[in-house]
């Protein structure tokens, strides 16, 4: 016996309310009818009274950072994508810069396959751009791409492919199976040891600057490249105004770029960094009002394509210390979908048919996923997330599904939750809680425990 | 105040009240008998993360003077490759029962997260930071200025006095200094007009909300005859990577920014030199000037001592009692009080400046 579920008098994307079931891993009914299917399918029901609610397509997270293998101190792909589920994801890329790299079919091919396992999201393994990601041999991209876990977005992420020549061999290469170089763009010795955005702050707390040309000057040579050998090119994390206005310029000549900006840049800026609190230390790193402004306005034109998290856990070791010495990076799995209510719904930039678009619809695009990011109509995959946009809570990190506990947005309160999160019709999430115990929902093969403490 | 982190810390009349305490300490140090039982039964610690033997022989000396027990730990290699060792260095030291924690680290804001992590409760003197801060040093600076600038006959450490009025040119690599970033805020405070001299190179960008004027030119800016000249240390590896150097050579520094005899000559007769030390010879400074009467380098160094000693009594004690025998008066806490207006920047010449 598979639940059934009923969400009633619910508003699909932001839009009319109505009723909706999900049942048989499918949206089954929309409107009036949906309660008459329900009743006459024998299966269990569970009816959810989801007056208020927003129904969003599952969200899509084209950038994250599982850290298993590796890692597993910080974060595992049970616990990573657990917190996913929580956050409102139903699919999630789990970024390349494992020990080991996720370089060869195999790897991609062993974390695709746990993922699959625990159940909580699909996980498709991003696969290296270069062996080992040190920028001097293209990794085997097309046994990737064929391998079970058929990859199709590549990245060095945490690094740039900084050879432009390398940077060309990759963005040509991957047109043979339609896949898309995903770069992290940072000129190297522009940014070697650099801390922090380069500009007021950092020249007043002494920290090493990361100047905003160093992500531009990437940008510039890879849109061009891009061009000039028709390839697709994907903009990770960007931060700046000058990006935002250089990837604007690419899409007006007709290339085919795409870009991200993550929930922390459309909210924090440098002035975080006064305190050296290393929670704040991110790369790209925080930059200023005028690049939030930037970003968010490109977010809701359409010049940025997607939001995508950039989680990035870290042990309390590599943050409990200077500055210098800390790592770089946060989480956001679980807030991603708060922040940009925040900065963009509740501002009356966007709607939340274009919060589906930015965050499921053009993730899955762009990852060339077939059952996610759909529109939520009858017939099509249940892969959908139930938000109260009126809630409002306080972070705790530690009470976040994340096994990691660096969250820049501690004790901020943030508006909206995430009440239900259904994968394929079966829910990961209810009322807030992940789904632990699988026996009684569908599919009935047992998954692993994973992280339960809350 | 609890910490002395920056010179972002001090309002105008707490860095007046440093000033004129380290100017009673001064006095005492002329005496026979140079130790007060100021600090008797505390515990200074010296926690160097990176080597400044002068720096830490001028904490050691002034906590000694105070009668603090003092304990010298070099932490020295063992900290960047993994930030964790600070904070179990300094768990060891709380638990020794550190009273004031006086710590040199080579990444800046490092006293600050030591200060406000909650890893102890001493008292934390940052004795300079990455590219950050090096409050004593800029608070050792004003003193000397303003002795040889505003002190007269009968006040001769000028004692009660800013430096209202003054102007003051900053030499040199202020992109790397901590002494640079602390003494343009403490001048400023102290009323002071600020002038930052280097090559575009050695200036941060984000330079533009500093309180100082900016210039390329150091020819320009002697013209203008300002009543210090401050020369900030160029490590000559600032020059070496090769397509990464600041500057094309070192001749070429020294020709541009270097002070010597000729440009020392140009200085109105009042003007004095100042060096934070180590010096480079021949590179910032010529041993002309380096050692002209108008050099209060050495100096520089003694007064180092009187005012560590102020800022460590007025962490640790700041209850007034010196401990200096009568006839210097009481001395009041670090942090300020209603007495005296907070902000004076912008005030003209005191009568009290007479010696110039
Ligand atoms: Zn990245």
């Amino acid at each position: 016996m598979t639940t059934q579920y009923l969400l009633k008098d619910v508003a699909p994307l932001g839009g009319d309310r109505t009723d909706v079931l999900v049942a048989g891993g499918l949206v089954a009914a929309i409107g009036a009818g949906a309660g008459d299917a329900a009743e006459n399918a024998p299966d269990d029901l569970h009816v959810i009274d989801a007056t208020g609610m927003v129904l969003l397509p599952g969200l899509v997270d084209l950038h994250t950072h599982l850290r298993e293998p590796g890692r597993e101190d910080a974060e595992t792909i049970v616990s990573g994508t657990r917190a996913a589920a929580v956050g409102g994801f139903t699919a999630v890329h789990a970024m390349a810069n494992t020990t080991p790299t996720q370089d060869t079919a195999g790897v991609v091919e062993q974390v695709w396959r746990i993922g699959r396992e625990a159940g909580w999201t699909d996980v498709h393994p991003v696969g290296a751009v270069s062996v080992g990601l040190e920028g001097q041999h293209l990794a085997e991209l097309g046994a990737m791409a064929d391998s079970a876990a058929r990859v199709r977005v590549f990245s060095d992420d945490g690094k740039c492919v900084h050879d432009p020549v390398l940077m060309r061999r990759a963005l040509e290469y991957t047109k043979a199976f339609d896949g898309v170089v995903a770069q992290h763009a940072q000129e190297p010795r522009l940014t070697e040891g650099a801390q922090m955005h380069e500009g007021v702050v950092s020249a007043e707390i002494g920290l090493a600057g990361w100047p905003a040309v160093a992500e531009e000057a990437i940008i510039a040579r890879d849109v061009l490249l891009a061009e000039h050998v028709g390839a697709r090119l994907h903009v990770c994390h960007l931060s700046t105004a000058g990006s935002v206005e250089i990837v604007r310029w690419a899409k007006s000549r007709g290339i085919d770029v795409t870009a991200e900006v993550t929930p922390h840049h459309l909210v924090l800026t440098d002035e975080e960094a006064r305190g050296y609190d290393p929670v704040f230390k991110v790369n790209p790193p925080l930059r200023t009002q005028a690049d939030v402004d930037a970003v968010r306005e490109g977010l809701a034109d359409g010049t940025i394509d997607i939001v995508a998290t950039d989680h990035a856990p870290h042990t309390r070791e590599d943050k409990d210390c200077e500055w210098a010495a800390a790592a770089f990076g946060m989480t956001g799995l679980e807030t991603a979908l708060s922040v940009v209510q925040q900065t963009m719904v509740d501002t009356g930039r966007m709607t939340w048919a274009d919060v589906a678009r930015v965050l499921s619809e053009n993730p899955a695009r762009i990852g060339r996923l077939d059952g996610q990011g759909r529109a939520i109509a009858v017939g099509e995959p249940a892969n959908l997330v139930l938000v109260d946009p009126d809630a409002r809570r306080v972070v705790v990190p530690e009470e976040q599904a994340t096994a990691s506990t660096n969250s820049p947005m501690r004790g901020r309160e943030l508006p909206g939750r995430v009440v239900a999160t259904f994968l394929r019709g079966r829910a990961t999430v209810l009322d807030g809680v992940p789904q632990d115990d699988r026996s009684s929902t569908a599919g009935g093969t047992p998954r692993a425990a994973g992280r339960v403490t809350p | 105040m609890r910490h002395l982190l920056s010179t972002t810390d001090l309002d105008r009349a707490a860095a007046v009240r440093v000033l004129d305490t380290a100017a009673q300490m001064a006095a005492t140090q002329g005496r026979q008998i140079k130790k007060l039982p100021t600090l008797r039964g505390r515990t200074v610690v010296n926690l160097f993360f990176e080597d400044s033997t002068r720096t830490r022989i001028s904490f050691e000396t002034a906590a000694k003077r105070l009668s603090a027990d003092v304990i010298n730990f070099s932490a020295k290699g063992s900290s960047l490759s993994k930030g964790e060792s600070l904070k179990d260095t300094v768990l060891t030291l709380q638990a020794m029962g550190a009273d004031a924690i006086v710590v040199r680290h080579q990444a800046s804001g490092a006293p600050h997260t030591l200060a406000h992590a909650g890893w102890t409760d001493a008292a934390v003197v940052n004795a300079g930071d990455g590219m950050h801060q090096h409050p004593t040093q800029a608070l050792l600076d004003a003193f000397t200025i303003r002795r040889h600038l505003t002190g007269s006959a009968t006040n001769p450490d000028g004692v009660g006095n800013d430096l209202a009025g003054l102007h003051v040119a900053v030499v040199g690599d202020v992109l790397h200094s901590r002494v640079a970033r602390s003494n343009v805020d403490l001048l400023h405070t102290l009323g002071a007009r600020v002038t930052l001299v280097a090559p575009p190179t050695l200036l941060p960008v984000g330079v533009g909300p500093w309180p100082a004027e900016v210039s390329y030119r150091l020819d320009d800016v002697l013209a203008q005859g300002p009543d210090a000249v401050m020369m900030l240390r160029v490590q000559r590896e600032r020059m070496s990577t090769a397509g990464g150097g600041f500057f094309p050579s070192p001749l070429e520094y020294t020709r541009l920014y270097g002070l010597d005899a000729r440009r020392l000559a140009g200085l109105p007769e009042h003007s004095i030199v100042l060096h934070p030390g180590p010096m480079n010879r021949g590179l910032e400074i010529s041993a002309d000037a380096a050692d002209s009467v108008r050099s209060v380098i050495v100096e520089q160094v003694a007064n180092g001592v009187a005012v560590r000693m102020a800022v460590l009594y007025l962490l640790l004690s700041g209850d007034g009692d010196t401990g200096v025998p009568p006839a210097t008066g009481a001395i009041p806490a670090l942090t300020s009080t209603p007495a005296t207006p907070a902000t004076a920047p912008a005030r003209s010449t005191t009568p009290e400046v007479s010696a110039r």
